[in-house]
């Protein structure tokens, strides 16, 4: 494995005490002082700030990029208005999804961003397959300023901020440096992603944490706010071997796509479209108080295994345990009953409609 | 009374052949916020090193195992309700178990509170 790489953040997590793990391949801030339930909190009642400058931006330039892009995507992008973002999953042939990802139309260009752990893959098979297009991974950083205080928060330095609604974007002066602001996060809080230019970020971050309602907050929380959010994480909830319409992200697909198809896997994706899937991404929420973690099996009530656990944990603000996974599309039904083999006992479980903490979104 | 330590940073108050369990102050903050223990119940029996329980913290679950071999004579099940204690008090009133050592000569394997500072260190 070649060294991890630092976001331009590193040195400012270490300075606040980040305890610092390996994450796909940067060396990132699991939790800071609070500790991930109290950042968990911290984002949910006022405002966290989260450093994903590990993930990728892309920049698509080319009059063609939206129609180009809808052959490895199965969204709707030659309709997406300026100014709008969305969110997508690239697929290949089989219908399964190889990234989950954020394409912003920024007018003369895409504005893309894609997952840390997929970054190359993806930037590789952008460029592979959008011909004519250019594919310019930015070297800028990338931070999240998350919950009920971000617009607040946000505002009083860009004042567009307080203009934009949920999946919106745009480029407006921060402290001086010319920024993208996007409305929009992985956290089911109201809230911003921010791409800054590499070598203002530090004194931008600071800036930003002297306001009294904002905190650092690490990989931890972030897991464990998009976990009561319902939210996909790419390689636990989807991945190779997942569609779209299994992991309920129909409403990502818009109409003209789904009927259309012409994006990779669309046979398969049609087909479950149509007939359903024969299994399904759901909520399990387990009584008591026993974790259901990645890989934990879901049997019914005969012993029969029916499913398992992509991602678990416990939820701070929900105040127990939380999981999500694949279950046999007859058990999907909210409300149904199943068993959850955990550590060789049953616990009991009820399938539950996602999510389970309300999303917060300002529409 | 002398208090011993384990590798797997668990404490034991030994007072002739019976002891009070439970984990380090030190392990306590490395696994964060404690949301989860699963513990065995009285009269389980335990060899070295089997699996004796679950803490579970907001980011992973781990194992406690046992550091001698004994009989579980009491389970702390206000645990169950406030796993959070762990967190606050792990030396005192979180403990996880009283047991009853099988070979108190066992005790030697076991670190003095000077190795185990060391050994954290």
């Amino acid at each position: 494995m070649a060294e991890p790489r630092k976001t331009p953040l590193y040195d400012l997590h270490v300075e606040m005490r980040g305890k610092m793990v390996d994450f796909a391949g940067w060396v990132m801030p699991v939790n800071y002082g609070l500790g991930v339930a109290g950042e968990h909190k911290q984002c949910r009642e006022k405002a966290a700030l989260f450093d994903v400058s590990h993930m990728g931006q892309v920049e698509l330039r080319g009059e063609r990029a939206a129609e180009k892009l809808e052959g490895i995507a199965p969204s709707a992008f030659t309709t997406l208005p300026v100014g709008k973002a969305r969110y997508t999953v690239f697929t290949n042939p089989d219908g399964g999804i190889m990234d989950d990802l954020i394409v912003s139309n920024a007018g003369h260009y895409l504005y893309v961003v894609v997952n840390a752990s997929m970054r190359d893959q993806d930037i590789g098979h952008m460029r592979d397959n959008l011909d004519g297009i250019e594919v310019v991974e930015l070297d800028r950083a990338l931070i999240a300023i998350q919950g009920p205080a971000a617009e607040g928060i946000v505002s009083a330095a860009a004042p567009v901020a307080a203009d934009l609604k949920f999946m919106e974007s745009a480029v407006a002066d921060l402290f001086g440096a010319e920024c993208r602001i996007s409305r929009l996060g992985y956290t089911g809080e109201d809230g911003y992603e921010i791409s800054i230019p590499t070598d203002r970020v530090v004194d931008i971050t600071r800036e930003f944490l002297k306001h009294g309602d904002l905190e650092m907050a690490g990989l931890g929380a972030r897991d464990s706010l998009r976990l009561e959010a319902g939210l996909c994480l790419y390689g636990n909830d989807i991945d190779n071997s997942t569609s779209p319409v299994e992991a309920n992200l129909n409403w990502a697909m818009q109409k003209r796509r789904r009927e259309e198809g012409g994006f990779p896997g669309a046979e398969r994706i049609q087909r479950e479209l149509t007939e359903g899937p024969n299994r399904k991404l759901v909520g399990i929420k387990p009584e008591g108080r026993a974790p259901a973690r990645r890989g934990v099996e879901v049997a019914d009530k005969d012993g029969n295994i029916i499913g398992s656990i992509s991602s678990g944990g416990f939820g701070p603000t929900y105040g127990g345990p939380v999981s999500m996974g694949y279950i046999m599309a007859e058990f999907a039904e909210p409300g149904t009953a199943v068993n959850l083999l955990i550590r060789g006992k049953a616990v009991p479980a009820t399938i539950i409609k996602l999510p389970f903490v309300q999303q917060n979104y300002k529409r | 009374m002398t208090t011993y330590y384990s590798e797997e940073h668990e404490w034991l108050e030994v007072d002739g052949d019976t002891a009070t369990l439970g984990i380090t102050k030190h392990a306590a903050e490395a696994l964060g916020e404690v949301v989860f223990v699963e513990l065995k119940e009285a009269g389980d029996t335990f060899d070295k090193d089997d699996e004796i329980g679950v803490v579970e913290s907001v980011k992973a679950a781990s194992e406690l195992y046992a550091p001698l071999a004994g009989e579980v004579t009491e389970a702390n099940t206000t645990l169950e309700d406030n796993p959070g204690s762990v967190n606050e008090d792990p030396e005192g009133s979180a403990w996880f178990y009283k047991v009853k050592l099988d070979d108190v000569a066992d005790l030697e394997s076991l670190m003095d509170e000077t190795a185990y500072k060391a050994f954290i260190a």
